[in-house]
C-alpha cells in the first residue's frame, strides 16, 4: 500500500482526503507545494493521453467492480474451487489500475489490506477486511463459512470506489508517478511473495502491475519519443524483457506458478529485470518539460 | 563542491541549441547519448579539496596513499557487444572524474518529475580523497559475444585452490571490479552506486564489500583487526612500484597496469583473543606492538630468518606467517582493510577480517607467497579465506582518452 505519491498528485489536483490522518496530510501538503516551487509547470498537452488513461483505468474498475461480484456470489455459496480460481484473476484489475485504485487512502486498506498492514496501522485483526482476508478463509482456513460478512463488505467497498474514481482527476504526474510505482509495489512486495502469503499467486499481481505500468508507458509513447527516440526504445526492450521472464512462469490454462516454486535464482532474476526497467522508467517525466 | 558545468556554458560549447531539450530532458546521461563523450571538457580539479588525480600514467587507488574506507564492488556484465562495453567505460569516464573532483555526477535537474541525476548523498563533503580503480576478471573474456578472447593476458587466471580455502561463491570473481577507496565511507559507497545506476542494463552488482582501515596520525602502517601493522614490507618508491607493481612495456594492453588480488578473509576474532601475547607474536613473527621483526626493536628492521636465540632457536619461528611470506621471496603491493559485517549466523561468531587486496605486476607472486604459507602458516589457525577474485586493471587514463581504452583499440 503506497499511496502515499499518488494523495500528492491528488492533493494538487484539489481533489480533498477526507480519510488520510493529519501528520499524513500535513507532509503531503509540504511535499506537494514544494514540488509547485521548484519545478516548471508542464508545457506540453497531454489531454489526450490522460483521457486515453482514464478510459482505461475505468474500464478496469467496471471490469474489477462485475468479477468482484462473481466471485463474492461464489464465495458466499461456499464454492471453494470456484473462488480459488476467481481470486487471483480478479485482484489483477484492482492491480493494473492500481495508481487510481489505491487512491483512495481508506478504501484502499479496506479492500487490499493485508493483515500486517493492519497491524503496522495500530489496529486489531477484527478490522481486518477485503480479499487478503477473504484469501486466508480459502487457503489456510479452507472455508467460506463465517466470512460471508466479509465478502459482502468487500463487495460494498468495491462499490464505493467504482463510485468515487469516476471523479479523479487524472494529472500527467499521476501517470508518470504511478507507472513506477507501479514497479515499486512489484520490488518490495510481489517479488518477496508477501502479497499474496496464503494463495501465494503473487505471479498474477506482479504481472499485472507490469501491465498497467506498460499501459502507461504505451499512452505516452509518441511523446517520449518526441524527447528522447532512446528511451523509448530502451523502455520497449526492458519491458519486453520482465515479460519474456514472466512468460516462463506461466501455466497451461494462462495462470501463474505458485510463487512459492519459484527459487531464489529465479526471483533475483526478476527483481533484477524490474530494476532494469524501473531506472529508465522513472525518467518518463521528461515529457513534462 | 566545485563549479559544475552550467546549461549555458554547454550550449556555448556545442553550438547546438537543439541540445538544450536533451540536457532538460535527461540530464547529464542524456547529454553524454546525444553529444558524444569527447565533447565533456571534465578535467581533474586542482584547486578541489583532498583530491587525488584521475589521469596519469597509472589508475589512482594503487599507489595512492591508503585511505580511511574501501567500497569494493564485484560486477557481471550484461552488456552484449564489445562497443556497448566500450560505451560504458566512456560513460564512466567523466563521471570519474567529476567524482574524484568531489562533484556531482551531472547538472542538477530543474524538472521534478524525474529523479535527481545524482543520488546527492555527498552534498556538503569533498573528494575525501576518492579514488577509483577499475579491472577486469577473466570471466569477462570467456563471453563469446565480446570478442576479447584474444586479448585475455596469460597472467589472468582463476587463482588456484590454495590450502584450506573455504571459498564462498557469494564473495568470488566477477567480470569487472570496481575499487573506491575515500576518507569518507559515502563518499566511497556513492561513488560505486552512481557509476552503477548510470550503467543500469548494462552491469549488475555480483557481491560488494566495505572495508576500513584506522591510519594513526603520524601516518604509520595500520593496525588489522588481530593488532598487529599491516603492510610494513610494502614497495615504497617510484622504483619499487615499477619492479613490484607496474606491467612492464610490451605488455600490450597491460602495459603499466597491474593485477588486483582480492581475498575476503574471515579471522576468528573469538579464538585469537584468548591466545597468549606470545603465541600471537610467533603466529606473526612480528612483536605486536612495535611491529619489527621477532628480536628487533623497529617495526622497519630487516627481518632475518637465520637469527637465532641464546639456545640456537630461530627467532622468528618456521611457521610464522612473517618466515614463510619472506621465504617465497616475492614482494606485493598490499592495500588491505579491515571488515565487519555483521556475525556468522550459523556460529554467532564475528563475521570481521581481512578484505586483502594486493596489486602485483604479475599474480605469480600472490600466487608463490600464499602457496609458501601453504599448511605450514601458523595464522591459519585463526583465519579463513572465504572469498577470492583476480582482476586486470587498465593502465592510467590519458586527458581525452577513457577507462580501458587500450583493451579496446587492440586488435
Amino acid at each position: 500500500m503506497k499511496y502515499k505519491s499518488f494523495m500528492t498528485a491528488l492533493l494538487a489536483s484539489s481533489i480533498i482526503m477526507g480519510a488520510c490522518n493529519s501528520t499524513d496530510e500535513a507532509s503531503n501538503t509540504s511535499e506537494s507545494s514544494k514540488v509547485e516551487e521548484t519545478s516548471t509547470i508542464p508545457q506540453v498537452d497531454l489531454q489526450t493521453e490522460l483521457d486515453t488513461y482514464k478510459a482505461f483505468a475505468l474500464e478496469q474498475m467496471d471490469s474489477f467492480l462485475i468479477e468482484t461480484e462473481k466471485f463474492v456470489n461464489a464465495f458466499k455459496a461456499g464454492d471453494l474451487e470456484q473462488s480459488k480460481t476467481l481470486y487471483p484473476l480478479v485482484r489483477m484489475y484492482f492491480e493494473r489500475s492500481e495508481p487510481i485504485a489505491e487512491s483512495f487512502g481508506d478504501l484502499d486498506p479496506r479492500i487490499d489490506g493485508r493483515l500486517v498492514d493492519i497491524q503496522e496501522a495500530g489496529k486489531g485483526e477484527e478490522e481486518w477486511t477485503g480479499y487478503h482476508k477473504l484469501e486466508y478463509a480459502l487457503w489456510e482456513e479452507n472455508t467460506t463459512v463465517g466470512y460471508e460478512a466479509i465478502a459482502d463488505q468487500l463487495l460494498t467497498d468495491v462499490k464505493e470506489l467504482y463510485a468515487l474514481v469516476q471523479t479523479v482527476e487524472v494529472t500527467p504526474d499521476l501517470m508518470i508517478t504511478g507507472a513506477v510505482d507501479l514497479l515499486n509495489e512489484v520490488s518490495t512486495s510481489k517479488i518477496s511473495g508477501e502479497e499474496e502469503i496464503y494463495s501465494h499467486t503473487d505471479l498474477y499481481d506482479f504481472k499485472a502491475n507490469i501491465e498497467g505500468a506498460e499501459k502507461i508507458f504505451d499512452i505516452l509513447r509518441a511523446k517520449i519519443e518526441d524527447k528522447d527516440a532512446a528511451l523509448a526504445t530502451t523502455l520497449e526492450e526492458k519491458f519486453t524483457a520482465v515479460n519474456d521472464l514472466l512468460a516462463k512462469y506461466e501455466t497451461a490454462d494462462g495462470g501463474y506458478v505458485s510463487f512459492v516454486d519459484l527459487t531464489e535464482e529465479n526471483t533475483k532474476e526478476l527483481a533484477t529485470a524490474v530494476n532494469q526497467l524501473g531506472e529508465p522508467l522513472s525518467q518518463m517525466g521528461i515529457i513534462l518539460e | 563542491m566545485s563549479k559544475k558545468i552550467t546549461r549555458r556554458e554547454m550550449l556555448k560549447l556545442t553550438g547546438m541549441t537543439a541540445a538544450g531539450v536533451a540536457i532538460g530532458a535527461s540530464g547529464f546521461g542524456g547529454v553524454a547519448k546525444a553529444l558524444g563523450y569527447n565533447l565533456m571538457p571534465v578535467d581533474d580539479n586542482l584547486l578541489a579539496a583532498n583530491k587525488v588525480m584521475f589521469y596519469g600514467k597509472h589508475q589512482s587507488g594503487i599507489a595512492t596513499p591508503v585511505q580511511k574506507h574501501v567500497y569494493f564492488a564485484s560486477l557481471e556484465v550484461l552488456a552484449s557487444t564489445k562497443e556497448e562495453l566500450q560505451d560504458l567505460f566512456k560513460l564512466w569516464t567523466p563521471l570519474s572524474v567529476r567524482l574524484m573532483n568531489g562533484e556531482d555526477i551531472g547538472d542538477s535537474t530543474t524538472n521534478a518529475y524525474v529523479p535527481p541525476t545524482d543520488t546527492g548523498e555527498t552534498n556538503g563533503l569533498d573528494a575525501s580523497n576518492l579514488s577509483l580503480t577499475f579491472g577486469v576478471g577473466p570471466s569477462l573474456f570467456e563471453k563469446k559475444e565480446l570478442g576479447l578472447a584474444h586479448l585475455k593476458p596469460s597472467e589472468l587466471k582463476e587463482l588456484p585452490h590454495f590450502p584450506k580455502d573455504q571459498l564462498d561463491e557469494a564473495f568470488c570473481g566477477g567480470d569487472l571490479c570496481i575499487q573506491a577507496c575515500a576518507d569518507d565511507p559515502q563518499v566511497a559507497f556513492h561513488a560505486v552506486r552512481n557509476l552503477i545506476r548510470q550503467a543500469s542494463g548494462k552491469v549488475l552488482l555480483k557481491w560488494t564489500q566495505t572495508g576500513f582501515n584506522a591510519l594513526p596520525a603520524n601516518g604509520g602502517t595500520p593496525r588489522n583487526l588481530f593488532s598487529f601493522k599491516d603492510g610494513t614490507v610494502n614497495p615504497s618508491t617510484p622504483t619499487d612500484f615499477d619492479r613490484t607493481v607496474w606491467v612492464d612495456s610490451g605488455k600490450s594492453w597491460m602495459t603499466n597496469g597491474t593485477y588486483l588480488i582480492v581475498r575476503r578473509i574471515q579471522m576468528h576474532l573469538e579464538t585469537w583473543d584468548r591466545t597468549s601475547l606470545k603465541d600471537q607474536e610467533a603466529a606473526f613473527g612480528r612483536h605486536r606492538d612495535s611491529g619489527a621483526p621477532i628480536g628487533k626493536t623497529n617495526e622497519f628492521d630487516e627481518v632475518d630468518l637465520t637469527a637465532v636465540d641464546k639456545n640456537n632457536k630461530l627467532l622468528i619461528p618456521e611457521d610464522s606467517h612473517v618466515f614463510l611470506a619472506k621465504k617465497a621471496n616475492k614482494t606485493i603491493l598490499r592495500r588491505a582493510f579491515s571488515y565487519s559485517s555483521g556475525i556468522v549466523s550459523a556460529t554467532g561468531a564475528y563475521d570481521a577480517g581481512l578484505l586483502f587486496i594486493s596489486f602485483q605486476k604479475d599474480p605469480k607472486s600472490f600466487i608463490d607467497i600464499q602457496n609458501s604459507l601453504g599448511r605450514l602458516d601458523r595464522l591459519n589457525e585463526y583465519i579463513t579465506h572465504r572469498g577470492s577474485a583476480i582482476f586486470a586493471c587498465f593502465p592510467g587514463v590519458a586527458k581525452g582518452s577513457y577507462i580501458g581504452e587500450a583493451l579496446f583499440t587492440t586488435l
